[in-house]
């Protein structure tokens, strides 16, 4: 395999990103893996041999022992950035979902508890077609999808995750808004019994969220079911969760229990806890600094180089600009911030 | 046990275990047992350790005098350079992996975030200190205004304090810092408290002394 020295870039869909030929499939370094390992254990023996192969099996039909969900690759403009993905395990074990602890490690340490079946998200508000959809019901409504979509955190990291799901639209499509909703507000799971710190006052739960109708319909935007090929894992927001991937990663509610069409800008979790910190639009600006740190630059996590790593400049709208902009003309966004 | 803290060996093994979490942070660094972002690991942990030996060199005096082991005294100031060493090494940590040595970054950083200065100045302030802890220091400087100067260490912890309070405020994220301002809060209290019973014990002498001028006189 031969790589090019330097790298081509193909300006696809409004945004820079390396041609698909850069990007090693899963498949393949899954393979080459198989083949180190089937290597190794051919240098130490045969019976080596093999087990490395039983392992190298297993592995192949899910490093984590998760349910697969696999999606095709999304014809959605933006959808398939051509970026690193982050190691799963990263992805997996460096997460924010504060209802199961305040630290980066906590979730995956305590999401263990977490039901995510049975699960019904309630589709309510201003719809001609509310109802109760169980998770079952919601994994069928539309074809999976993979999307690769960078993710940018509001302190500052970032990750390129390989989602599966669809968009939010089929959803809101079939339940069918009335004219008077404006906005759509996500309630998520708060459940003192299986979350440790719904307790506690760090934020007014339940965490809920929230977009603007366009936006919740740009094609972008992801309810997302599953990632790297299986269903999520409780801490990144199992059974269901949004991805809104040029919005910062804390307007992507997860475990969501409740989606409401609304005709005012609901109240969101962590504008309520820091409105000066945290806008209701939370569009990745570079240009628009957090209070207390500047949003020019990010720290990619698992970045070649390590912990000498440099950190990239953050995009505008995380390089969705092309997609997305339109949404936004007109606003000004140090005040919509 | 002033006898056992007074043993030639204890140095070298206070020195040693406080020198432990810097091993460990660098083992991690070199293995890759830092998480996923070991940038920020290592930020947070030096912080994290700073705070803490900010916390051990102001509980060796309230020890000293509520346990009678003078002996601990001979500690403070190794205590107090490890403080200097763990807040050098978050300061070079920040400057590195956060902001890859870009100085001119690094000034409008310090000058546009109020949570940044706040850390900054108490990292200059406790410079001095660590530059005068050698004995030939006091004795140029006088004891009286070497120890002043010392007692800057009860303004470093403040504003180190409030640098880590800052930097929780905007995720309500306070327990951590409910504890260090706690552990803080009543190693402080207990020199006013010190200082107002001495004071108390004091007048009596202090009369007499100053009777004694105006006989004379």
């Amino acid at each position: 395999m031969s790589l090019p020295s330097r790298p081509r870039r193909s300006n696809g869909a409004g945004f820079v990103h390396p041609l698909s030929s850069e990007i090693t499939p899963r498949a393949a370094y899954e393979g080459r893996r198989d083949l180190l390992k089937l290597m190794a254990g051919g240098a130490a023996g045969a019976a080596l041999a093999t087990f490395a192969g039983r392992e190298a099996f297993a592995q192949a039909t899910g490093p984590h022992k998760l349910a697969l969900l696999p999606g095709a690759k999304s014809a959605v403009p933006g959808a398939q950035t051509m970026e690193k993905l982050t190691d799963y395990k990263d992805a997996s074990s460096y997460n924010n979902y504060y209802e199961f602890g305040v630290d980066k490690g906590d979730p995956v340490k305590n999401a263990g508890t977490l039901k995510t079946r049975p699960w019904t998200v309630e589709v309510e508000g201003l719809v001609k077609k509310p109802g109760k959809y169980g998770i079952e019901d919601l994994l069928k409504l539309s074809a999976q999808e993979e999307r690769i979509y960078r993710l940018r955190c509001v302190e500052g990291w970032s990750m390129v995750i390989p989602w599966v799901g669809y968009s939010l639209a089929e959803l809101i499509k079939k339940v069918e808004p009335q004219g008077n909703a404006k906005f759509v507000e996500f309630v998520t799971l708060a459940d003192p019994k299986t979350m440790p710190f719904v307790g506690s006052r760090v934020l007014d739960w339940p965490y809920t969220e929230g977009l603007r109708m366009d936006e919740a319909m740009h094609p972008l935007t992801l309810l997302a079911f599953g990632m790297y090929g299986e269903v999520l894992p409780n801490q990144n927001g199992a059974p269901v969760r949004l991805v809104v991937p040029w919005k910062y990663g804390f307007k992507s509610a997860k475990s969501i229990v409740k989606i409401r069409f609304v005709e005012k800008e609901p109240s969101t979790a962590w504008n309520k806890a820091a409105a000066q910190e945290y806008g209701f639009y939370s569009n990745v600006n570079p240009a628009v600094d957090h209070p207390r740190w500047s949003q020019a630059t990010e720290r990619r996590i698992g970045d070649g180089g390590g912990l000498f790593a440099k950190r990239r400049k953050t995009e505008m709208f995380n390089g969705y600009e092309a997609q997305v902009g339109q949404l936004y003309a007109g606003m000004d966004l140090k005040k919509n911030f | 046990m002033n006898k056992l803290l007074m043993h030639p060996a204890t140095k070298p093994v206070v020195f040693l275990l406080c020198l432990l979490p810097f091993a460990r942070l660098a083992y991690g660094a070199f293995t890759d047992g830092l998480g996923a972002n070991p940038a920020e690991f290592l930020i947070r942990a030096t912080g994290d350790w700073t705070l803490r030996f900010l916390c051990i060199v102001l509980a060796v005096t309230p020890l000293r005098v509520i346990t009678k082991l003078n002996a601990l005294a001979r500690f403070r100031r190794m205590l107090g350079l490890f403080a200097y060493f763990y807040v050098v090494l978050h300061l070079l940590c920040y400057s590195w992996f956060d902001q890859g040595f870009e100085w001119g970054e690094i000034a409008k950083d310090i000058a546009k975030r109020p949570f940044i200065l706040v850390g900054f100045s108490a990292f200059v302030l406790l410079t001095p200190l660590a530059a005068t802890s050698f004995n030939r220091a006091i004795k140029a400087m006088g004891a009286k205004r070497w120890q002043l100067l010392h007692r800057l260490v009860y303004v470093i912890a403040g504003l180190g304090l409030l640098h880590f309070f800052w930097m929780r405020a905007g995720k309500n994220n306070f327990a951590e810092v409910f504890v260090y301002a706690a552990i803080i809060g009543v190693l402080l209290a207990w020199r006013v408290w010190n200082f107002a019973r001495k004071r108390q014990a004091q007048p009596a002498v202090a009369a007499r002394s100053s009777e004694k001028p105006v006989r004379t006189g």
